[in-house]
Formats: structure tokens, C-alpha cells, sequence
């Protein structure tokens, strides 16, 4: 082999990994503060990717709606949930949140889909519409289970991801897409060649490590979710809710997880069931993390990612093998270093 | 002296078990409340049930609402704090995050005074205030427990089993800063298995036995009651059996 294609491979590598890297890391918080092994990260990806593809190309994409039409039904489940002491304060509160604002986006996605916008206004459509499904989702689906095991919340959360591949090829087709570069534009450094958008890649990846960092580090919000996962009750007795605490964990990932598919978009052609592959892979580099630790997650992603680029080069038809038989050795070893695993209780 | 927290015909069940029976009480303000009893009484479970942790059927009021609509966070928010017997603290977190975070739901300005009160309370927590919580001893951990709960500004602290498992200078130690709280303005409700501490510095007291009030009135008369003294006090009048 020589030194050219092993830098492209590397280079191929670290552009992969960083992507499975923030997916990974969303993975992390999502399991730490609620406990949900998140299957349908990779559908934020395919969401986020699609939707801004969709716009790109003055499409309209089926996911605003999406995102209306959950956000009723999380408004629903607030009511519900508030009957006994309904207020208006909280009936007007929920109701924008969950009603005005998608609704909103939707008339703005309507009107501004069919003009082709430019690729920042796409992005930030994108971002906000899977945000909101995010929100809204864990409203639904996890926010009433949150009390139970992490075997039920697993089962809720593969029937949200076959729901969602569902909608996914109802609304984007069964045909690939592919978006526009973020950042266009390139230049060379000796043997390698870097694009404006895996440029972008490593920028966004670093800023979203580096934000993170400080978030928990810093901010009330980020100490009250590490709270949360540290000691789900502690949290609750000072006051924190641990509500609170999954949405703005559910929000995170799935702006990860739509990032993750912008970026990823204008290098590969996207499929509606394609986030889920992109996915699990973000889920080895987490499951190497054991799911606790941030920095072996990403480390671990970086790893998995040039397996990928080396194995897609020498034996491509067994990559996502050996990518997947990472894991083998390292549970192996997990296991050995910790034989008895206790289910937690609440 | 008004009433704070008054429990009315409470019943706390685990599925078909009862643990707590038609149970009523009442905390004023400035005052220390304790419930003694053995281990098995019923005791935590009435604490966590007043705080929302477990379902309760019965009413319970806190500074005149009724509580039942409120969940834990509400009722923190309300100013009632409970510092559990395993004290649930941040462990993987330092002291001073431990205790930003019980002023969760206070005003930002407020919280800097509030951790000020804190640390004068517990110098100990001071001095350790960059060191995680799950590397200090027992009695910090129960001082962090007891400071993160005062961050949020209760106007009541249940305190439960506060004394377990340390040794007698701390929770000397613990029982002074109890009686300081009260003349701080914060009333106390203190359930605990050393019966002839609490009774010292408590005004009123209950006594528990499997779920259910047995005796309940001023802490000193409690305390020299021969029933109470013979089962929970460790010491035995002329005539009284102990089993």
C-alpha cells in the first residue's frame, strides 16, 4: 500500500468518524439522562438530511407536516396529562409550543419551498422542522414511559424508528437524494485534497464537541441534566424536572442527528432507510464508550471510521462486517471487566 | 405559631401492603417535628409520600394549598425540601454543582447568597468545594445532602434518618445546626431511630409503630414517657418491660 492512499483512507476515515461521532455522542446523552437507547437517531439523520435536500431542490418536504401533526398530538398529551388541574397559563403555554410554532414553520416551509431558498435558509428550516419532531416525539412516545424499564423504552424506541422509516419513504420516495454543499470550494495540501465540505465536517464537529463541553461544564441547564443522569431522584428533590431534562435531551440529538445527515447529504446519496446503517454505527462508537463516557465515544468514533475507509478500500463487500465485529471484542472485554450487570432501578 | 404542613387521614400502600395507616399530622412554623420509631414503622415512607414520591391517599396541605395536584418539583418549588436517608447526591459532581443545582428553581441572584448561608453552615463543604460528592465521607456527604436541600430556600425540611451510620460528633454536630435552622426560620420535620436525640431538640413528636401514630404530643412529655423510653430510649423505668 502506499503512503498516498493510506492519507486518503485516513483522511476518508476521520471524515466518516466525525459524524459518527456526534451521532454517538447524542446517543451518550439521550441514554444518560433518559434512559432511551435512541434507534431512530438514524432517522434524524435521513429527516434532517432529506428535508434538506427536499428544499434545496423546491420540493416540499413531507416533514413539516409530520412535524404539525405530532406536535397536536403532544398537545394532546399535555392536556390529557393536566386534566385534573387545568390552567390557562399551561393550556396557552403547550399550545404555542406544540401547535403555533410547527404550524408556523409549515406556512414558512410552504411558501418558501417552491422558490428554491438559499442553502442557509434550507439548513435552518431543516434543523427546526426534526427538532421539532424530536421534541414532540419524546413528548409522545418516551415522556409517558419515562417511569419504566430500559427493555420498555427500547421496544418504544424501535417502534418509533420503524414508524419513522415508514413515514420517511412515504414522504421522500424510495429514490436517493443528494443536497448541495454546504461550503463549496477546495484546496490541496500536499497528496490531499480537502473539499469546503469536509472542511465543514471538522469545523461543525469540533464546535458541537467543543459547545457541548461547556454546556454541561458550564451552563445550570447542562449541570441539571448531567444531574438528571447522575440521579434521576436527587434531580427531582432539587426541583429539577426530569422532563425537562429529556426534552432538551431529545432536542439535542435530533439536531445532531439532523446536522449529521446536512453534512453527510452532499457527499452520499441518502436514502429514506439509510440513516439507520449511519446510525448504528454512532451506536458502536457509543456502545465502545459503554454508553457513560463522551470522550471514548468520540475517540471510538474516529475508530470506527477508518476501519470503515480501510475495510471499504481492501474488502468492500464485508465492511459493515467487520465495522459491526468491533464490537465483538470490546463486550467481550466490557463483560469480563464487569461481569454482573445489574438492572437499575427508579 | 401558624400551621405549615398538616397531614390529614393519610394511607401510603406498596400494591396491597399498607405501610402507613390513617396517619394525621401537623408542623408548624419555627418548630422541629420529629417521628420516632422503630426500624420497619412506616416512618420514610410517610416522609416520601408527603413529598410526592410515593402515592398518598389522605390530605396533605403545605402553607395552606392542597398538595395533591403538585408533583415533587412543584412541591420543592413550594418550599418543601426532604433530604432522603440515602441522601441521593451528584456523585459523579463537585460540592459547589451539588449545591447550585438544589437552588435550581430559585432566582440566580438569590443562589449566591443562598451558597454564602450554606458554607457558613458547613465550613467542611467549603473547603471541599471542588471535590466530588461520592469522594466524601459520610457526615459531608449527609452536610451536602442537608445543603443542597437549604438551597432551595424551604420553608419546611423533612430530614430523614439524618444521624445513620455516623459517628456521635457529627451528628452532635448535625442536631446543633437542626436547632439552627429553626431559629433561622425553617421548621423541621425529623424522622429518626435515635429517639432520645431527636426528642432533645423536637417540640412536638410522634411515635410510629407498624404504620400507625401510637403517641403523639410535646417532646418532652413524649420523652418521659415510660412506654416510649422503654422501647425507644435505650433505657428502662422501674416496672417497664423491654423486649
Amino acid at each position: 500500500m502506499n503512503t498516498t492512499i493510506m492519507l486518503f483512507l485516513v483522511q476518508d476515515g476521520i471524515t466518516n468518524g466525525a459524524i459518527y461521532a456526534l451521532l454517538g455522542l447524542a446517543l451518550v446523552l439521550v441514554f444518560a439522562v433518559t434512559r432511551v437507547i435512541l434507534i431512530p437517531q438514524g432517522e434524524f439523520v435521513t429527516y434532517g438530511a432529506l428535508t434538506y435536500a427536499s428544499l434545496a431542490a423546491g420540493q416540499m418536504p413531507g416533514t413539516a407536516k409530520l412535524a404539525l401533526a405530532l406536535g397536536i398530538g403532544a398537545f394532546a398529551f399535555d392536556l390529557f396529562e393536566a386534566r385534573k388541574a387545568l390552567h390557562g397559563r399551561l393550556i396557552v403555554r403547550s399550545f404555542i409550543a406544540n401547535v403555533v410554532l410547527p404550524a408556523i414553520v409549515l406556512a414558512l416551509t410552504l411558501s418558501l419551498a417552491a422558490q428554491k431558498p438559499p442553502v442557509a435558509v434550507c439548513i435552518v428550516l431543516s434543523l427546526v422542522i426534526v427538532a421539532m419532531i424530536g421534541l414532540y416525539l419524546y413528548r409522545i412516545a418516551f415522556q409517558p414511559l419515562a417511569h419504566t424499564s430500559v427493555l420498555v423504552l427500547l421496544i418504544a424506541s424501535v417502534g418509533v424508528h420503524l414508524a419513522l422509516q415508514g413515514l420517511g419513504l412515504l414522504f421522500f420516495g424510495a429514490e436517493g437524494q443528494r443536497g448541495p454543499a454546504v461550503l463549496s470550494g477546495a484546496f490541496t495540501a500536499g497528496a490531499l485534497r480537502f473539499t469546503g465540505q469536509s472542511i465543514t465536517v471538522y469545523a461543525i464537529t469540533i464546535a458541537f464537541i467543543v459547545a457541548l463541553w461547556l454546556f454541561f461544564g458550564l451552563t445550570l441547564y447542562g449541570k441539571a441534566l448531567r444531574a438528571t443522569a447522575v440521579n434521576r431522584l436527587g434531580a427531582r428533590l432539587a426541583g429539577i424536572r426530569t422532563t425537562l431534562s429529556g426534552q432538551i435531551a431529545f432536542l439535542l440529538a435530533s439536531v445532531i442527528g439532523a446536522i449529521s445527515g446536512i453534512l453527510i447529504v452532499p457527499i452520499t446519496t441518502l436514502y429514506y432507510d439509510s440513516g439507520f446503517l449511519i446510525g448504528l454505527k454512532g451506536f458502536v462508537a457509543a456502545i465502545i464508550g459503554g454508553l457513560v463516557s463522551y470522550p471514548l465515544t468520540a475517540v471510538a468514533a474516529l475508530v470506527v471510521g477508518t476501519v470503515e475507509a480501510f475495510s471499504s478500500f481492501y474488502a468492500s463487500n464485508y465492511k459493515e462486517v467487520i465495522v459491526f465485529m468491533l464490537l465483538i471484542p470490546v463486550l467481550l472485554l466490557r463483560s469480563l471487566a464487569a461481569p454482573a450487570v445489574e438492572e437499575e432501578k427508579d | 405559631m401558624s400551621t405549615l404542613l398538616s397531614v390529614t387521614d393519610a394511607h401510603v400502600a406498596y400494591g396491597k401492603v399498607e405501610a402507613v395507616r390513617s396517619v394525621s399530622l401537623e408542623v408548624g412554623t419555627n418548630e422541629i417535628v420529629t417521628i420516632v420509631g422503630a426500624n420497619g414503622a412506616g416512618k420514610t415512607t410517610l416522609l416520601s409520600a408527603i413529598m410526592g414520591i410515593l402515592p398518598l391517599k389522605g390530605r396533605v396541605a403545605f402553607a395552606g394549598q392542597d398538595l395533591a395536584r403538585f408533583d415533587i418539583e412543584d412541591r420543592v418549588a413550594m418550599g418543601l425540601g426532604l433530604v432522603p436517608e440515602h441522601r441521593e447526591l451528584f456523585v459523579t459532581m463537585n460540592v459547589e454543582d451539588n449545591l447550585e443545582l438544589g437552588a435550581f428553581r430559585i432566582e440566580r441572584s438569590k443562589a449566591k447568597a443562598s451558597i454564602e448561608r450554606v458554607y457558613a453552615l458547613f465550613p467542611r463543604l467549603k473547603e471541599r468545594r471542588k471535590q466530588l460528592a461520592g469522594t466524601l465521607s459520610g457526615g459531608e456527604q449527609q452536610m451536602l445532602a442537608m445543603g443542597r436541600a437549604l438551597m432551595g430556600e424551604p420553608k419546611l425540611l423533612m430530614l430523614d434518618e439524618p444521624s445513620l451510620g455516623l459517628a456521635p460528633i457529627i451528628v452532635a454536630d448535625i442536631f446543633r445546626i437542626v436547632t439552627e435552622l429553626r431559629a433561622a426560620g425553617v421548621s423541621v420535620l425529623l424522622v429518626e431511630q435515635n429517639a432520645q436525640a431527636a426528642l432533645k431538640i423536637a417540640d412536638q413528636a410522634y411515635v410510629m409503630e407498624l404504620g400507625e401514630f401510637v403517641l403523639s404530643g410535646k417532646a418532652s412529655d413524649i420523652a418521659a414517657n415510660e412506654r416510649v423510653a422503654a422501647s425507644y430510649l435505650g433505657f428502662q423505668h422501674e416496672g417497664a418491660s423491654v423486649i
